[in-house]
This record gives C-alpha cells, sequence and structure tokens, in this order.
C-alpha cells in the first residue's frame, strides 16, 4: 500500500476559491493539499467574464465583496504576478422599456453606501457624455468607479503558484473518487489509487461539488449551466468600465468589458447546458447570436467588430443562485464553498480568505447565515 | 428522396467531386464555399473579368483546373450553390453558415467536409516583418489577383509548394531571389521509392527543380534560417541562412515561407470529430476511416482530412459523398469505391514520401531564438511562451495559450499553433504528443458582431 499523504486541510477543487483558500491557510500556517482533477482554474474560474464587480451582488454579500475587492488590489504584491485587475469601473444600466429599474437603482445605491460602496446615479443625458457608446435605449445606470475586472484565465493559477511557494500542495490531474471520515480524518482515495488524509476537508469543487457533498449525506442539488462568452479582434483601447444590464429577462443580460489589449469580452444572455461528468461544455451558436443581438442594442458601435472567439465553461448554480458557503451540517471538520451560481469570481478571493480564517480560528465576521447549507434540508 | 440533406462544405477538388457523387445519386447537395468562384486553392480563379488563361495560371495542372471548373459549371443546376459564405460553427446537427451579414442553421443528414488545407508555416526570427508572406499567400496574390508579393522575392520553406510557388512566380516573369530550402537534398534521395508511387508527379518535380535553374535562380537545399532582416518602415530587406557552414544573405523585398501544408480542421472539429496525434507528421488530425467517416454523420475528403495532395483530393471527395450516400442507404458503386481506394493508397504512400523528403523542420522550430516572434497576431515572443512553460508552469498548449496569449489573436492558433507546440515540448522536454491539442472553437473565421439571423 502506498503511503498517505498527510495535511491538516485537504481542498478537493483547484478553482479560485480552493486556491486562494489554499494561500490564506497556509498564511496562518496550516499545511494544506489541492486536489484538482485536471488543472487549476481551468473550469468555471478560468472561463468566465471577469467581472470584480461589487454591485448588484445582495446587499448582505458586501461585507465578503469589500474583503475581496481589498485582495484584489493587494493582488500584484501578494501573488508575486500580474492577474491584469484594472480598476477602471463598473456600470450597470437599463433599458427604457424598465423604467421601474430606476427606483431599484437608487435604493440599492442608499444600501450600499452603508456597506462602503459607493454608487453614482446617472441619468440618460449624463450617462451617454460619459460612455459616448451606449445605445439610444439605455435609459439610466449606477456607476461604481472602484469596481473592474480581472483576467480569470490568469487568477486561480496566480493563487495556486503564491499557494505553493508558501508550501501548498498543489495537487493536479488527480480525481478524487471516494471520499469518508475514518476517525478522527477524512481520507481521499483518487483515481489511481492515491490516498489523502486530514482532519478538515473544504469542497470547493463548483459543478462537481454536490456529488462530493453527496457522500457525506448531504443532498445539495445543483445545475450545471455553460455561459455564453465571446471575444473580439483587439481594438484601440478606449472603454475602460466593465458594462451590465440590469433586467429580470435572462436573454437581455449582456456585459462586456475590453481589456487592454484591446480585445472586447462579451458574456450574458443565454446560458447552456453543460456536462460536468465528461468535462464539456459547448457554446450554442443561437445563444452567441442572442448575446450580438443584445449587446448591438446595449452599445452599437460594437456591432462593427469582429468576434475572434467563443467558448464557455461549467458553473454550478443553486435553486436560489446563493452559494453554500460555511461548515456542513452533518459532518464535522467538513466545511463547503460552492454553488457561485456564475457570481463568484469577484468574491473569490475573499472566499478563499474567509473559509480560511472559518477553518483556523472557528469563526469569521463575515456573515455566512445566507449560504448555510441547513437550507437545503428540507 | 428529400429528406436526405446533403451538406458539402468547400468546392475545390474534393468537394466538387463530392457533389457530384451526390447528384449522381439522384440528391441535391447544398455546396457551401468561402470563395465567390470554385476551384479551392490550388484552382482557385481569378475574378471574371481577368484575362489569363488555365495554362498561364495552372501550369501543368491546367487541364485538372478546367476539368474541375467545367464539371462544377455542369453541377450548377442540380445542386443549391452558395458561395460566398462561411460555415463559421457546426451545433446540434446544423452548419451555421453566414453570408452577407446574415446567418442561418442549416440542417443535415450528412455534412461532407472538403474544407482544404493551409500553409504550415514556421516562425523565423524577424517574420512580422510587411511582406513575409505564406506560400498559400503568395500564390493566391498570383493566381486571384495576378500581382506578385514583391519585386525580388525570396523563397523560404520546404515541400513541394516552395519550388511550385517559386516557378510560377518565374514564369509570371517577377524576379526570385532565392529559393531557400530547410530540408537536406538526400532525404529526398531517400525518400525517392516512396516518391516514386506517383512517377508523373515525381518528374514535375524534378521539371520545376530543373527550370529554376535554367532561369538562374539560387536553389540552396538543407538551410538553416537565421533571420529575415527588415524594418518597420519599410518592411523585408533580406534574408540570412547559414549553408554548409557559411553565412550567405540574400536580398528581397519580399519572403514566401511555407513548409508544406496542414488540414484546416477547425469545421471537423467543431463538429466532434475524433483527433490523434501522427507522430510522422508531428500534428494532431481528424480520425476517419479508409472512406472518409468521421463519426456523427460528418464525413471529411480531401486535404483537410489528410494532406494527400489536389489529385487526392477528387479521390477522397468522392469517397467520403460515396461513405456519406452509403450511411443514407442509396447504393453505391462497389468496383468505384475499390478502385478510388486503391488510388488514394498510391497517394498516402507518395505523401509519406513527401513528408520525408521534406520534413517540417521541429528541431529549427525548438531552438528559435528568445527574440523571435512566435505569435504573430499577438507579437507573443519565445521567450514569453518559455516563460509561461518554465515560470508559471503551463504543461500543456492550452495553458501555455491562457498564460502568454499565444495562438489567442485574430488566426486562432493556425499559424503559430504547431510552432508553439514544439516550442513548449522542448521548454519541458517531453514529446510533442503530451503538449496536446489547441481545443477548437467557433467561430471558424471572425464573425461580426452586426451578423444577424435570418431564418427565424
Amino acid at each position: 500500500m502506498s503511503q498517505i499523504h498527510q495535511s491538516d486541510v485537504a481542498i478537493i477543487g483547484g478553482g479560485l476559491m480552493g486556491c486562494s483558500a489554499a494561500f490564506f491557510l497556509r498564511q496562518r500556517g496550516l499545511s494544506v493539499t489541492v486536489l484538482e482533477t485536471d488543472k487549476v482554474g481551468r473550469q468555471a474560474s478560468g472561463t468566465n467574464f471577469g467581472n470584480v464587480r461589487r454591485q448588484g451582488r445582495p446587499i448582505f454579500q458586501l461585507p465578503l465583496a469589500n474583503r475581496a475587492i481589498r485582495i484584489w488590489r493587494d493582488s500584484p504584491q501578494l501573488l508575486g504576478s500580474d492577474v491584469e485587475y484594472l480598476q477602471s469601473g463598473h456600470i450597470r444600466v437599463c433599458f427604457r422599456e424598465r423604467p421601474e429599474n430606476i427606483g431599484k437603482m437608487e435604493e440599492y445605491a442608499a444600501l450600499a453606501r452603508e456597506e462602503g460602496l459607493d454608487l453614482e446615479l446617472l441619468s440618460a443625458n449624463a450617462l451617454r457624455e460619459k460612455f459616448p457608446w451606449l445605445g439610444p435605449d439605455v435609459l439610466a445606470g449606477s456607476y461604481s468607479a472602484s469596481d473592474g475586472h480581472a483576467n480569470p484565465r490568469l487568477a486561480a493559477p496566480a493563487f495556486a503558484r503564491a499557494a505553493a511557494r508558501l508550501g501548498a500542495s498543489i495537487v493536479e490531474d488527480t480525481k478524487i473518487v471516494h471520499a469518508e471520515k475514518v476517525g478522527e480524518d477524512f481520507r481521499l482515495t483518487a483515481s489511481d489509487g492515491r490516498q489523502f488524509a486530514a482532519p478538515i476537508l473544504l469542497i470547493t469543487a463548483g459543478a462537481w461539488a454536490g456529488k462530493i457533498a453527496g457522500w457525506f449525506g448531504e443532498d445539495i442539488p445543483l445545475t450545471p449551466r455553460a455561459p455564453t462568452m465571446s471575444v473580439t479582434e483587439p481594438v484601440p483601447y478606449a472603454i475602460a468600465p466593465a458594462v451590465g444590464v440590469m433586467t429580470p429577462e435572462e436573454v437581455e443580460t449582456v456585459y462586456f468589458r475590453q481589456v487592454a489589449r484591446g480585445n472586447i469580452v462579451l458574456g450574458g444572455s443565454t446560458r447552456a447546458q453543460s456536462y460536468p461528468d465528461d468535462y464539456r461544455s459547448y457554446v450554442l451558436p443561437q445563444n452567441t447570436m442572442t448575446q450580438f443581438e443584445h449587446l448591438r442594442r446595449l452599445a452599437p458601435a460594437l456591432a462593427n467588430l469582429q468576434v475572434i472567439r467563443v467558448w464557455s465553461g461549467i458553473e454550478g448554480y443553486t435553486d436560489d443562485a446563493l452559494p453554500i458557503m460555511g461548515p456542513s451540517a452533518k459532518v464535522s471538520g467538513l466545511f463547503h464553498a460552492f454553488g457561485f451560481s456564475g457570481s463568484g469570481f469577484q468574491i473569490g478571493p475573499g472566499v478563499g480568505e474567509t473559509m480560511a480564517e472559518l477553518i483556523a480560528t472557528g469563526a469569521t465576521d463575515i456573515p455566512l447565515e445566507h449560504y448555510s447549507v441547513t437550507r437545503f434540508a428540507k | 428522396m428529400g429528406e436526405h440533406r446533403v451538406i458539402i462544405v468547400g468546392a475545390g477538388p474534393a468537394g466538387v467531386r463530392a457533389a457530384q457523387a451526390v447528384v449522381r445519386a439522384g440528391l441535391r447537395p447544398i455546396v457551401i464555399d468561402e470563395a465567390s468562384r470554385a476551384g479551392g486553392q490550388i484552382y482557385r480563379r481569378p475574378p471574371e473579368n481577368f484575362k489569363r488563361d488555365h495554362e498561364a495560371l495552372y501550369g501543368t495542372e491546367a487541364a485538372r483546373a478546367r476539368a474541375i471548373h467545367e464539371d462544377f459549371a455542369a453541377l450548377l443546376p442540380h445542386i443549391d450553390y452558395r458561395p460566398e459564405t462561411l460555415v463559421w460553427n457546426v451545433a446540434e446537427g446544423h452548419v451555421w453558415a453566414a453570408h452577407e451579414g446574415e446567418t442561418q442553421a442549416i440542417p443535415y443528414n450528412a455534412l461532407i467536409v472538403c474544407s482544404g488545407a493551409s500553409d504550415r508555416v514556421a516562425p523565423i526570427k524577424g517574420w512580422q516583418a510587411a511582406g513575409c508572406y505564406s506560400l498559400g499567400g503568395a500564390q493566391i496574390a498570383l493566381k486571384a489577383q495576378g500581382c506578385a508579393i514583391g519585386h525580388r522575392v525570396i523563397f523560404l520553406g520546404s515541400g513541394p509548394l516552395l519550388y511550385l510557388a517559386a516557378a510560377q512566380y518565374v514564369k509570371a516573369g517577377a524576379e526570385v531571389a532565392a529559393v531557400l530550402d530547410t530540408s537536406p537534398f538526400w532525404l529526398r534521395v531517400k525518400a525517392a521509392p516512396k516518391l516514386a508511387a506517383m512517377p508523373e508527379l515525381l518528374w514535375q518535380g524534378v521539371k520545376l527543380l530543373r527550370d529554376l535553374k535554367r532561369a538562374g535562380v539560387p536553389v540552396l537545399t538543407g538551410v538553416t534560417p537565421v533571420e529575415i532582416e527588415g524594418d518597420p518602415q519599410n518592411g523585408v530587406s533580406g534574408v540570412t541562412v547559414r549553408h554548409k557552414g557559411a553565412v550567405r544573405h540574400f536580398a528581397g523585398d519580399a519572403v514566401a515561407m511555407g513548409w508544406h501544408v496542414k488540414p484546416e480542421a477547425q469545421i471537423a472539429d467543431l463538429a466532434r470529430a475524433t483527433f490523434a496525434f501522427d507522430p510522422a507528421t508531428r500534428q494532431w488530425l481528424p480520425q476517419t476511416d479508409a472512406d472518409g467517416r468521421a463519426g456523427n454523420a460528418l464525413y471529411l475528403g480531401g486535404d483537410g482530412a489528410r494532406v494527400l495532395g489536389a489529385r487526392s483530393a477528387e479521390v477522397t471527395g468522392e469517397l467520403a459523398a460515396m461513405a456519406a450516400l452509403a450511411d443514407l442507404g442509396l447504393t453505391v458503386d462497389a468496383d468505384r469505391r475499390r478502385w478510388l481506394l486503391a488510388e488514394k493508397a498510391n497517394y498516402a504512400t507518395f505523401a509519406k514520401g513527401l513528408a520525408q523528403a521534406f520534413p517540417w523542420p521541429h528541431e529549427l522550430v525548438a531552438a528559435i531564438p528568445d527574440d523571435a516572434i512566435v505569435c504573430r497576431c499577438e507579437a507573443v515572443t519565445a521567450a514569453a511562451l518559455r516563460a509561461s512553460v518554465s515560470t508559471a508552469h503551463a504543461q500543456e498548449a492550452n495553458r501555455a495559450k491562457a498564460f502568454s496569449r499565444v495562438g489567442m489573436g485574430r488566426c486562432q492558433g493556425r499559424y503559430c499553433g504547431h510552432a508553439s507546440a514544439e516550442i513548449i515540448a522542448a521548454a519541458r522536454a517531453v514529446s510533442l504528443e503530451k503538449t496536446g491539442r489547441l481545443r477548437g472553437q467557433a467561430p471558424v473565421k471572425p464573425i461580426p458582431v452586426s451578423l444577424k439571423r435570418n431564418d427565424i
């Protein structure tokens, strides 16, 4: 029998949550092993839009988002590499036919201010003066100067490398096929028979996490979905903020941002199914077309750009679109941080730091009650 | 009969012969082609009002070119021909075709992809200078527009296309400064038995070389490229190579470069063909059976499946169509199929000989200097790509792309994908196969955000 790899904390899932948790756990002196089926940050963490956006999140999530924004700002020093974080603003707009959104934006801005997030509400004229590329159907907007965007392809791997430099074991190409608690330890078995053990287990396995939690008797329904993403050829850098639409209709929810290189990244509109068991997700061409259609309405000038690539990924959605974060309701020493429902990138580093704090000290000031796993126990 | 929806993508030699076979079976296929006129790359036609005749344009291949063009013209009443149309995606049994700013999803029962080949290019220090073209690009300039890529052109690379394109330039009256072949002559001698599988083609190659030498063009074999000189204002000014221990410089204002061609397999990839690594040519290729079946109602013919040349494309295009027809339950001529398969086998032997005689210069690519640009779209240097492996720990092609931006530009790795894989493999000291394959994504070629559906 081969040797069992032992550490204080085992983490299943090497996405942004798992890698940043490993980094902050090492800062707190715990030994950590991250177990990743594929390569770190290749799934939802690496394929998402890259919004580092606080506005629009539930008010109760802003303390977590604020914690995360501090980490994003410090990321070059903290990680020793550039994850292309640009604090270049975020604008959230609504269309003409939904004037009721103005009231909602005002209400949100008042509450957000109490949580330390300053938002500037802009009327149609003020908005177009500031952002002349917005379309005539845009009615109003809420501008957050202190939000921005970063490069998802770089973020999770950068956290993994920084964690490894602090002594974390980052174990890629290792699929855990079985986990159980044996005495004081969680015992994990990889598909090739290697074994890992730790008294603490953190599940940060995104769309695959429900299955793992199921091994411990926790039934958490997750729906795997695939975002519709596109990127244009590079054009001169002219659009600073990330831009999104406030609407109850999923098909209208397009968003875009321009990276410093000049490419414009497009996301949103209809999502597709994804196939976690096969590690596959596909962009459906009809979704690309509706995305273009709604984007043209948001920013007509972008119609002239050429899209050079589309992609998708596998994201785990909960029924209420809120994540599961915190201790297990059934097994001591087991922790969850998954189900971020397509909205995990900005808060990711904050999730990692909060889970590390919770695991290392048993408590955190960040309110987690909304994310409790007990809400699924019916 | 109307239930059988057959789509053929490409109207080169493979697509034309595929369409002919489908029409012969009594069906009316949709033939989608990016070009405005049928013929593909090798038999590419100039615009209607251009005057050069088939002999001037296609030389030894004039008769074949004429046959393809005339046979396609005869097919027109029996097919749904859609020129200037880009297949940009394939999903859920539909081809997504774009034409003049509009797109539609076209369902199929059989999809025959004859997408042809594009240049296999090795990066050379300085190749980002204006005036550097692929061999195919240099040929298109001549065939479609009747113009040369420069006043004094240097041909650099390896493979039959190197000599063919140079000879075509000479014939068209352009000045060819030199033909610089990276493969040593003795490899051709060694490959002669395989090349003899197609004696006529072998003889054509010998004649091309003779014509070039008679025209006074220096032809050097076994060269090691050092640098393409030039500056941002004036573009290319010359090429420096090492040859038999000496440094040789050739002045010129344009370079046509290429190392054979490789399948344009993006559509096959989106239609979910399986890919396997081919050690002989050091690339990933879509998998088919001998007839061209790739599974999921997908059939591949011509150089888009395997680079066996234009003549073979006529054979494999027809074979792929016959496979599709057989799978649709139609009767096909078994004798004809056997004959085509035997022909294909001869071309395959010849192609092996070519690969042996004019190898992809993988050692040169792996040793490219740090300051050379690998990915021209994104201006990624060899140093940056190597750093993505050594510093950021990229272990395979997709990861190196994510970290360094190699292959992330407009061409989506078409021109740098093979080279960057070699550099990653060398930096990791692993086999090329272990560096994996860039995942294929739509669109096959760029599409505008203004693209609108016209079918809903």
